[in-house]
Parts: structure tokens; sequence; C-alpha cells
């Protein structure tokens, strides 16, 4: 159902646009002159694709060159005001972009952040500027590494369930996802996806 | 005359120099080589483990006073965290929980410490009710800044703040879990990256008389 709306939508903007060879997913069409029209579009595409994005039973979502999969965090044990999110995030076009924030229905504060365990010490950083995917590259927010931080938690996050929220690229604009709340504990993506 | 002051003084200079070179040379060899060398040289001696762990006073999640006496006469993990921590902590005592029910009765033999490293938000009743997602043998330890402070100090743990852009903060602090000896005396760490079958073999060694 997502991919046929967001299929619907880029079709609409082809449409409306008439420039045949516009896709969000053409990482070697890159000619200036389609470079410059698609930066042209990237206001209305954004719009359209944001309202097109209606994140469904598949557990994947795009908005313009950046797919982003399997969104998840844990059930955060009794009383904890945090949590961690992790995704995969694909950048499918011939530009970097910059995952640059987000937002959970149940926290208050979302930042990016590194942990890192060295010499047995765990340090946790914010990246202030963000997390870049490359042009073509893959990032992974995993645990022991990139993740999302969810300060604030506003209420208990129930294993199974999902939670509203958005992420935030710089490029690439405001993207609706939902992130699968998992066993306290798991090690990877749900579902038994390991991305 | 001008001519031979000169050359008596530099002669003097000269041997100036030359004293106080072979003055140098001759301190640096009594230091070194000479008798005056340390006596321990090849490096340093240890015997036996670090000393880690000793004395502390601190608050249980039920809102009594203990100290390190009261753990004595069973082994004890030993794990520093808080529970803003969005990984480490709920990961390193879930692994607990999960081996302690691998371990059947005999995880009875064993305590857990759980002591926070952020006793201004983790009071005895914040650690109570984050240890109800977990086995409940685990023991949660508060405090003020200065008894946590002084545990911290003793495990030769590493914890501090690192504040976060709108003036809240988080936690760095040591990840391992400190395997104590039913004495109270250090007999290794569990690594956080550690694997599953060799951290519940030191648990296993650790219970063995």
């Amino acid at each position: 159902m997502t991919r046929l709306s967001l299929e619907a939508g880029q079709l609409a903007l082809r449409l409306h646009a008439r420039i045949p060879t516009f896709s969000v997913a053409a990482p070697t069409s890159g000619t200036h002159a389609s470079r410059n029209r698609r930066a042209s579009l990237s206001l209305f595409a954004m719009l359209t694709i944001v309202t097109f994005a209606d994140p469904g039973s598949a557990h994947d979502f795009k908005i313009g060159d950046i797919k982003i999969g399997h969104p998840w965090t844990r059930a955060p044990p009794g009383g904890a005001k945090v949590a961690g999110g992790y995704i995969t995030i694909e950048n499918t076009g011939a530009k970097p972009d910059r995952l640059i924030g987000g937002t959970l229905e149940a926290s208050g504060k979302v930042e990016l952040h590194e942990m890192s365990v060295t010499d047995g010490i765990m340090r946790m950083r914010e990246l202030p500027a963000g997390v870049v995917v490359p042009a073509g590259g893959r990032v992974e927010m995993k645990p022991g590494g990139y993740h999302i931080m969810f300060f604030d938690l506003q209420r208990p996050l129930k294993q199974g369930e999902k939670v509203a929220g958005t992420l935030v690229f710089e490029g690439a604009g405001t993207v609706k996802v939902e992130f699968q709340v998992n066993a306290m504990g798991s090690p990877g993506a749900p579902d038994g996806h390991p991305h | 005359m001008n001519t031979l002051k000169f050359i008596r003084y530099g002669a003097w200079a000269v041997i100036a120099v030359i004293v106080f070179v072979a003055a140098a040379l001759t301190l640096g060899w009594w230091q070194v080589d000479g008798p005056g060398r340390a006596q321990t040289s090849g490096g340093i001696e240890i015997k036996g483990l670090p000393q880690i762990g000793g004395p502390f006073t601190l608050v249980d999640h039920r809102g009594k006073t203990v100290t390190e006496k009261d753990f004595l006469g069973k082994p004890t993990l030993v794990f520093f965290g808080f529970t803003h921590c969005p990984e480490v902590c709920p990961t390193t005592l879930f692994e607990i929980t999960t081996r302690f029910q691998k371990l059947g009765a005999d995880a009875d033999r064993l305590q857990v410490l759980f002591i926070t490293a952020d006793p201004e938000r983790d009071t005895p009743e914040q650690m109570a009710l984050y240890l109800q997602s977990f086995d409940p043998r685990i023991i949660g330890l508060s405090g003020t800044r200065e008894q946590v402070d002084a545990a911290i100090l003793a495990y030769k743990a590493f914890a501090k703040k690192s504040p976060t852009e709108d003036g809240g903060y988080t936690m760095d602090h040591t990840a391992s879990v400190f395997l104590m000896d039913r004495n109270g005396r250090f007999s290794g760490l569990i690594d956080y990256h550690e694997q599953e079958a060799p951290a519940l073999a030191k648990m296993r060694r650790l219970l063995a008389p």
C-alpha cells in the first residue's frame, strides 16, 4: 500500500513536471540539466511524498533518494526515560545526504548519538552534525554505534507496538516512520531481518 | 695583554665545560648502571591480581544502608551503570538475568550489585522501579555523590558526566562486570563484548569451591 501510494505520487509528479527521466532513485543519471530540474522540484517532491508516505505493513520507508529500513527500538526497563532507535539508511541518489534529527511520539527530545565501548569504557557522544549518508551509500545505525537517542520518554514502550515518529534529512526532508518495539535485550533488527 | 686575558678566560671556560660534562656523565652512570641504580631493574613485579574492590557504604534499592561487609560470603558480580542508559546497562542486566536462568539453582549462590554512577537521578526508588524488569536477585545500590564516588574509586572504575546540548547529561562509564570472589577479592572481568559461552563459564568458575 505504501509503495503503491508512493508510486502514484511519483507518477503524479512526473506528469505534472513533464520530465520523463525524473526518478527518485537515479544515481547515474546525473547530467547537470536533470540535476537542476530535480533540485527545482525537490520542495514539491518532498511535500508530495511526505503526504503520500503512509507507513503501512511493510516496515520500510522512503523519501526522495533515501530509503529507510526497519526502524526499531527496544522495550526499555521499568522507569527508564531513554531508549535507542536503530535504522538502516540507503541513499540511492547522486548526492550525499545527512540525517539531522527526528521525533518520536512518546519522546520529549530526540538526538543523534554515537556510542562506543573502548578499553572497557562506554562513551556516548552527540553527533551535532548529524549522520552523513554518502551518495549511493548505506549507513547502519545499530546497537554499539550510531543510534537515535530518545530522551524524556513520556510512557513505557511496550514490546510489539509500533511508535510513530519522523526522521529529518537535510536534503530529502522529513519522512514519517514507525519504530517497532522489540524485546529488551534484542540483538538486532525486527522479525529476523538481519540488516 | 688583552689577548692573554682572553686566552686565560677562554681556557677556564673550556675547563668548566669539561668538568660539567664529566660530572653529568658520572652522575648518569651512577644512577643507571653504577652503584646508585634501582634494585628492581627488569620491570615491575606484581604479585597476584590488582587491588580492585574495597570498602563502600551505599543505599540499596529497598532503602537500606549497606557496606561491602554485607556481601561477603558469596561470590559477587559488580556492575556500574545508570538508568538513563539506552544500551549497555539494560543489555548487561538483561544478559545477567538470562544467565541466572541458565545457572538455575546455582544462581542463588551468586550476588549481583548494580551500582549507579548517577545517584542524582537514580534514587533508591528509581533503582527499584528499574530493577523490576530484571532478575529479582539483582541488588541496586545508590547513595550520595560522595558515597558513589568512593565505590567507583574502590573498584578503579571510571564514570564521568558528559553534557548534552540542552544542558542535560549522559554518563560515560566502565561497562565491564567485575567478578569478586566470596572473600571480596577481585577475580576477573566480563567484558561488554564478551561472548556468551565464556561469560557464563566465568560465572560458573566464580561459583566453584
